[in-house]
């Protein structure tokens, strides 16, 4: 059974805890004990019906405030796959929240209200999709009920979004009319939208390939630890450990460590049950060498006729996180992988107005939840692909050197 | 089907493996909170995968609240031997005699709020700067907001307002003097994962989760196991009755379902048909809906 993590963002009132719920409830996840504690709290606080986002927003201050503010992660299994929704925030003073939860998805789905149509809210999700290069979107359009199920609504809508996204670096977008209050199409097919042949929200969700979503052609190896045994059985063994961000590693491949240059070939792949012939994303295994060459954490094994770039200076689309603005000038340390420099950013490029995918270049301030282009010098040599390429070693992360705090998420361009 | 691709099983164990050694090389003092659990006693098979074939480079922390089953005890001192690991023994009895921690009164007395002052005076004493815990994202709506990492403040407390967002496999462990760190390798499981792992991986737990026939009292829906600690109310009488554990707390707290399910194959059976979370049998999770978040703001795992 395959692993699907996917996101949804948006706000209270166009339905997405409702679509949640809906997954949860027809998937037979949600448990009975769960409900009747939302039924009960829902009684409390007087309303009529059962508010199925208290099942979602956990934290005190999210039930006092009915908001959600951070991610939540939600889990659900149907027979063929398993699911994994990292559910988002959608205003605008939660874009860090919607790129965090973005981060790892596979797949968005991005709620659009059909008495609405095409809003700014929607651009906003849709770009911070196509910024974490999420692979596949589907596009629901909700409340269909609530326009007669009419065709030409759907039309006009995916017209609308078709135009716009031509903007946006997204191949796989995919259009569904949907109702998660009266559930066509969710789970079950609507007898309201003949008009309709393609498959339910949940069959989507089932079906879609996301086996190449891992790039698979250039082998990228960041080494985290080392593990030496120092017993009598395994006296010399020397193995790296890490997880395989890209490519396909096999025994005899003939190696480069970077930053160093260093060069070697693999003696074997190593996990608990034995050796094996072929590592690729997202396996964690162990690789030993032939020579005993200098290599350590943060460091990255590569192979031969493959290598990313090496360089002191990162031109990177930016999501500053924090409250604190970005100080010109200071210096963070910088995350990529498990190897961490410091860096300074030396110029804002441009600012994205993220509803309207303006660039403003005159507005030089990062604050929290900006988007902008910046260039970075770093105090040491990183190895990298560009974010297009592989997301892993693509992405980066600022962290303040007092607070400690995480900052800022980068994406490196091109 | 693509040919380079892992399940769904597979996934989740290249994750905890991944998390588990970016403790390991983050931190200079981790250790694994182990409880005798189900979900612990994965994340210490996971934890032997990791490392192999070296030791677990950390030890085991075992926060013995005196109200044990016996059963659990002496789960826990076979697999030390059987790993060779180390083992730190917090005890919630000493919190108590040193006056650090006081006895609740009352009809639902139990020692598990207390074992945040032992689990926190361990951490403290033994320099412990990472903790690992078998937490999962799906017991728990607070659980849900939890991160890989996460940052605990000099008083071991939580702020969950206030926690560090965390992107792709990019994990921030940097912290200040006096601060630690609680990591959830496997945050991204359900119930069914780790049963399923547990069938799967063949990993041995606790007799308490197999169908066995034990003398116990029916409360708060519940099948709580007679012991020592046992005080009947009203109406309330002792039986034997045939059940099992969904998890594992404390003898006074942990309340059983009646099964039949005495294999593996039999408990995935079950658990994939039951219709109620697996916290439900547990008293502890009851008190409010934010029981378990004000818990963990205070240093709980």
């Amino acid at each position: 059974m395959e692993l699907l993590r996917f996101t949804t963002a948006g706000s209270v009132d166009d339905g997405k805890s409702t679509l949640i719920g809906r997954l949860l409830y027809d998937s037979k996840s949600i448990f009975e004990d769960q409900l009747e504690a939302v039924k009960n709290s829902s009684e409390r606080k007087g309303l009529e019906h059962i508010d199925l986002s208290l099942l979602t927003d956990g934290l005190r201050s999210e039930r006092e405030q009915g908001i959600t503010i951070d991610v939540a992660y939600r889990y659900f299994a149907t027979p063929k796959r398993k699911f994994i929704i990292a559910d988002t925030p959608g205003h605008i003073q939660y874009t860090r929240n919607m790129v965090t939860g973005a981060s790892t998805a596979n797949l968005a789905l991005i709620l659009i209200d059909a008495r609405h149509g095409v809003m700014e809210q929607t651009c906003r999700h849709s770009y911070i999709a196509s910024l974490l290069q999420i692979p596949h979107l589907i596009i629901c359009v909700n409340k269909m009920d609530l326009v007669d199920y009419s065709e030409e609504v759907f039309n006009k809508i995916m017209e609308d979004y078709t135009e716009f996204s031509s903007k946006l670096d997204v191949n796989d977008i995919r259009f569904i009319p949907i109702s998660a209050l009266v559930g066509d199409n969710v789970v079950n097919r609507s007898e309201n939208m003949d008009w309709y042949q393609g498959a339910t929200l949940l069959n989507t969700l089932e079906t879609i390939h996301i086996a190449s979503d891992y790039n698979h052609l250039d082998a990228r190896f960041p080494v985290q630890t080392i593990i030496r045994p120092h017993s009598d059985e395994y006296h010399d063994y020397r193995g790296y450990a890490g997880r395989v961000d890209g490519g396909i590693f096999r025994p005899g491949d003939k190696i480069v460590v970077l930053p160093s240059g260093l060069t070697s070939s693999i003696t074997s792949i190593d996990t608990f049950e034995g050796h094996v012939e072929e590592a690729y994303p997202p396996m964690s295994v162990s690789i030993t060498l032939a020579d005993d060459i200098d290599i350590s954490r943060g460091d990255m094994i590569v192979k031969e006729n493959n290598m990313p770039e090496l360089t002191q200076d990162l031109d990177i689309m930016m999501c500053w996180l924090n409250a604190k603005p970005a100080v010109p000038g200071a210096k963070y340390f910088l995350r990529h992988n498990t190897k961490e420099v410091k860096a300074v950013i030396k110029e804002v490029v441009y600012k994205i107005d993220v509803n309207t995918l303006q660039r403003n270049e005159q507005d030089k301030e990062i604050k929290m939840n900006d988007i902008v282009r910046v260039r970075l010098r770093l105090t040491h040599q990183i190895a990298f692909d560009a974010y297009r390429k592989n997301r892993s070693t693509g992405s980066i992360i600022l962290i303040d050197d007092t607070t400690n705090e995480t900052l800022a998420a980068g994406m490196i361009n091109d | 089907m693509h040919k380079y691709y892992l399940d769904h099983l597979q996934e989740l164990e290249a994750e905890a493996i991944f998390v588990l050694r970016e403790v390991a090389a983050q931190f200079d003092r981790p250790a694994i909170l182990f409880s005798g659990g189900k979900d612990s006693i994965v994340v210490t098979h996971l934890a032997k995968k990791a490392f192999w074939p070296a030791k677990i480079p950390m030890p085991l922390i075992h926060i013995d609240t005196g109200h044990n089953f016996p059963e659990t005890m002496n789960f826990r001192d076979k697999l030390v031997k059987e790993l060779g690991v180390q083992l730190l023994v917090g005890s919630v009895q000493e919190s108590i005699n040193k006056g650090r921690a006081k006895e609740e009164k009352g009809l639902n007395a139990s020692r598990n709020a207390l074992q945040i002052v032992t689990l926190l005076d361990c951490i403290e004493s033994n320099k412990i700067d990472a903790a690992i815990g078998g937490a999962r994202r799906d017991e728990e709506k607070a659980r849900a907001k939890e991160r890989f990492f996460s940052h605990r403040d000099e008083f071991g407390q939580w702020d969950p307002k206030n926690q560090r967002p965390e992107l792709w496999n990019v994990f921030n462990g940097r912290k200040n003097m006096g601060e630690h760190f609680r990591a959830f390798p496997i945050s991204n499981w359900t119930e069914m994962d780790v049963w399923n792992y547990i069938m799967k991986e063949k990993i041995a737990i606790p007799s308490l989760y197999y169908a066995h026939e034990r003398e116990v009292v029916y409360r708060d829906n519940t099948y709580l196991p007679n012991c020592e600690y046992m005080v009947l109310r009203d109406g309330e009488f002792i039986e034997k009755k045939v059940i099992r554990f969904r998890t594992l707390g404390d003898i006074t707290i942990t309340g059983g379902i009646e099964s039949d399910a005495d294999t593996i194959e039999k408990i995935v059976m079950e658990v994939s048909a039951i219709r109620s979370t697996e916290r439900g049998n547990r008293s502890d999770d009851k008190r409010s809906d934010t029981s378990m978040e004000d818990r963990k703001k205070q240093g709980y795992f």
